[in-house]
């Protein structure tokens, strides 16, 4: 308390509570943050924002000493930051609420919070313990039983313990990771709320947020980031909307391909009906109907469920109610074989950990939905499947010596081109893409975009899932989801800072 | 600050009942079992109750409950050892031909103790470095140290069981305090104490929180690599007290000492409430694990079982015994 009285005296006079000067970082090729300077002023909380891939994270690994920068500083009150060494040190200065908690179940709220300092002396006294939980639970308002196992708490209640935690080490500055992302309205804005109180006694927050509406509502300052590069920093009062969603997404975009199919037939009848399908704590209520030839667009941030309804469609997950019918026939939800049974073909979100195995060849990876049909009696016609690939290798432009080559040894983008093999290997009448061109090349990107083009003019249905411009760019149509629900749908020719904009949650309040 | 009322956040009431009763209560589990095995045991055989065969029936589980203690810490850091169970005849087989002279070393008698021990901190310490300083797979370490100490158990003795015992290994097997068999008094001790670490000292509850959430236990300052090997080396040490328990109360050494008890020792700390993921499960519990494997054991015996089907039936037991705590515990055990 007394430290906290300390640094609201001081922030008059006192230099930025923690400042990056000229911080650069590299991960081979990729240049995560290119002479990024940021300083946040005491007592005040100052948002971060960018659009996935902007730098956000890596900045706040070096500004929380998990990762060294490889140039240039970090402050804390005007004094360089501690070695990545002295953890105890770097908690005095900033403490991070990180989207993952570093809550552990298993043990109490009690021991959660003073993890590894549980007494002074040697032996714990488990009381004691309790009652130092609970008396810095109570000062700062969070009515949560310390005894409690930390597993039964809810979201909410978890980050209020670990803002407790953070703030008992003596820290006055603590980063907020998409601290609203798995919280509901009503538990954001009591978030909100103690911000501002803690605000007033002196902490000072940097917040991190994909809501810019949210941003507006709590933070002073806004940091926008692009690209790896440093954007603006500007006062949120004088900075429109419109000129925020601008420095994040920046003027001068390179000019994606323009895809022109040919117009659908009015009356033709969709292959894939979604009707009232909801999964708790993911999405809502969500209605969709996509038709043969039809590219549709499910735009959204991590949080708006989107991922989790295309996962649904394909079986990865199970709904809790609602329909998915292909051609007037519905299948049973949460079964991966029933859906490729159905005609569902699908690249899932994360090529590494669902996309392909990289120790078995190209054409294993491609052919794993169709070994059924390469041989009888379950036997592998090895030549049938090496002519198989082939075929899909040429399909796809995929970059390989062959259909033996381990799918370990080839470029993220062409190892995309083989999740989107896998997909179409069963020729299906559906296609489920989530992210479908993330982290590959532009080259990649052309002829995985060209894919479902193809895909689309051969007559399949294509729900496409992406927050990717370009990715959207190649759909008939795109339809915005913000927190669980469908919230606005565009037609061809959207301009990019409405589709952002609905994104990031901005119209929302206007709607209700 | 201090005077911060937040009307809302009040609202945010728990509700849930207090837990560490509930854990305690999950500490518990097995003494209904374990009072259901004494009535069965009762009705099997009148002798079952005798003071004698009870205490008999302690004194069998202490090596056994020794292992487990060790092997239930690693658990509870997330790790594995499967090499206890050589530790268990390689430490008290070497320490013994070292200090009578058979490796050609002169060495005083008063020194086998003390050299078991450090023989167990070596092989825990060389655990501990292939596991976390060269980043290899425990369960594979310890399967392949597993073989290899029990490979040169065979080769120091000859594939011979050893008679001959220093007085001080010898007297800690038969030796009686205030009429209870020393090796349980031992047992007793060990196990108290490390309750008494687990639940009451920073270190102890950091194997909590490595097991739990190896990332939070780091960013919390806890040095998680350090812990775990101390942990490693503490097993093994246990793991050879328990060794010298053994020859002691048989009064020799066999070549095959501890051969096939980590089965058991896994067993007996899951069904007490160990996680084989980590960070759950208590040594309390762990214990009455071993005290209901060894009453079934008991019973078993006393109910005139052929010797060629107890294997059988003992193993059957295990799972079924398995089952039951996934029941009652109401978690799954993967």
């Amino acid at each position: 308390m007394q430290a906290a009285q300390q640094s609201a005296d001081t922030a008059t006079a006192a230099p930025a509570v923690a400042e990056a000067r000229s911080v650069s970082k590299r991960f081979g090729p990729t240049t995560a943050l290119d002479n990024v300077s940021l300083a946040v002023r005491a007592g005040q909380s100052h948002a971060l924002v960018g659009r996935n891939g902007a730098g956000k994270s890596t900045l706040v690994a070096i500004m929380t000493g998990m990762t060294p920068p490889d140039e240039g500083q970090i402050l804390f009150g005007g004094i360089p930051a501690p070695s990545l060494s002295n953890r105890d040190a770097w908690r005095q200065n900033v403490a991070c609420v990180y989207q993952r908690s570093t809550i552990i179940p298993a043990l109490t709220v009690a021991e959660n919070l003073f993890i590894n300092r549980q007494s002074t002396g040697s032996l714990i006294s488990w009381p004691a313990l309790n009652r130092r939980a609970s008396t810095l639970l109570e000062e700062y308002g969070v009515s949560i039983d310390a005894s409690r196992a930390a597993g039964e708490l809810d979201v909410e209640s978890r980050q209020m313990v670990e803002i407790a935690r953070a703030l008992s080490m003596g820290a006055r500055f603590i980063i907020l990771d998409e601290p609203t992302a798995q919280l509901d309205g009503a538990a954001s804005e009591r978030l909100f709320s103690r911000m501002r109180t803690l605000q007033a006694g002196g902490v000072t927050f940097l917040f991190i947020s994909h809501h810019l509406h949210e941003i507006y509502e709590v933070c002073e300052t806004v940091t926008v980031l692009r690209d790896a590069r440093h954007i603006a920093t500007r006062p949120a009062s004088e900075l429109s909307r419109d000129e925020l969603v601008e420095a994040m997404t920046g003027e001068a975009r390179r000019s994606a391909s323009v895809w022109s199919r040919p117009a659908l037939a009015g009356e033709v009848r969709p292959i894939l009906e979604v009707e009232d399908l909801s999964l708790t704590g993911h999405y809502i209520g969500i209605d969709l109907a996509v038709r043969p030839g039809e590219v549709v667009g499910i735009a959204g941030s991590g949080s708006s469920g989107s991922t989790a309804l295309g996962q649904s469609l394909f079986g990865m997950r199970r709904a809790d109610n609602g329909t998915i019918r292909i051609r007037g026939k519905a299948i049973p939800s949460g079964s991966i074989p029933d859906a490729l049974d159905a005609g569902i073909g699908c690249v899932p979100k994360d090529r590494q950990k669902e996309g392909i195995v990289p120790l078995l060849s190209v054409g294993e990876n491609v052919t794993m939905p169709i070994t059924d049909r390469l041989g009888r009696f379950g036997a592998i016609n090895m030549a049938r499947r090496d002519r198989f690939t082939s075929n899909m290798i040429e399909r796809l432009d995929i970059k390989t010596e062959g259909p033996q080559q381990l799918a370990s040894a080839l470029s993220g983008g062409n190892q995309q081109k083989i999740v989107m093999g896998r997909a179409l290997s069963n020729d299906p009448e559906v296609l489920i893409l989530i992210d479908p061109t993330a982290g590959v090349d532009v080259k990649s990107k052309e002829s995985l975009l060209g894919a479902v083009d193809k895909s689309a003019r051969d007559g399949r249905a294509v729900v496409m899932i992406s927050d990717d411009l370009d990715d959207l760019r190649c759909c008939d149509r795109v339809v915005v989801m913000f927190r669980g629900t469908i919230a606005r749908e565009f037609a061809a020719g959207w301009a990019e800072a409405d589709v952002i904009g609905a994104m990031e949650g901005m119209g929302i309040e206007r709607q209700h | 600050m201090s005077g911060n009322t937040d009307v809302q956040a009040t609202q945010l009431v728990a509700a849930a009942p207090r837990t560490p009763m509930l854990a305690r209560l999950r500490d518990l589990t097995l003494i209904p079992v374990i009072l259901l095995l004494m009535i069965i045991g009762a009705f099997v055989d009148p002798v079952f109750l005798s003071p004698q065969n009870l205490m008999n029936v302690l004194q069998q589980q202490t090596e056994l409950s020794l292992v487990v203690l060790a092997e239930a810490m690693i658990l509870i850091c997330g790790k594995f050892d499967l090499s206890l169970e050589s530790t268990v005849g390689l430490a008290p087989a070497t320490g013994v031909l070292l200090v009578t002279g058979a490796l050609g070393t002169t060495l005083p008698q008063e020194l086998a103790i003390p050299l078991i021990l450090v023989i167990g901190a070596v092989i825990g310490f060389l655990n501990g470095f292939l596991i976390l300083k060269f980043r290899l797979s425990a369960f594979i370490v310890t399967l392949g140290m597993l073989i290899v100490l029990r490979g040169l158990q065979v080769a120091f003795t000859g594939g011979r069981s050893l008679f001959e015992l220093p007085p001080s290994v010898n007297d800690l097997g038969i030796a009686v305090w205030f009429g209870v068999p020393a090796s349980v008094w031992i047992c007793l001790v060990v196990y108290v104490a490390a309750i008494v670490f687990l639940g009451y000292f920073r270190q102890g509850r950091a194997l909590y929180a490595i097991g739990g959430n190896v990332d939070a236990a780091k960013a919390a300052g806890i040095r998680t690599d350090r812990v775990m090997w101390m942990v490693f080396i503490i097993a093994s040490v246990i793991a050879a007290l328990a060794g010298i328990l053994l020859a002691g109360r048989l009064g020799s050494i066999a070549s095959a000492q501890g051969q096939g008890m980590i089965f058991t020792v896994f067993a007996a700390a899951v069904i007490g409430g160990i996680s084989l993921d980590g960070g759950k499960g208590g040594l309390f519990g762990a214990l009455c694990g071993v005290i209901v494997l060894g009453l079934i054991q008991n019973i078993l015996t006393l109910a005139g079982v052929r010797g060629e089907w107890i294997g059988a039936i003992y193993g059957a037991i295990i799972l079924a015994a398995l089952m039951l705590a996934r029941v009652t515990s109401g978690r799954a055990q993967d």
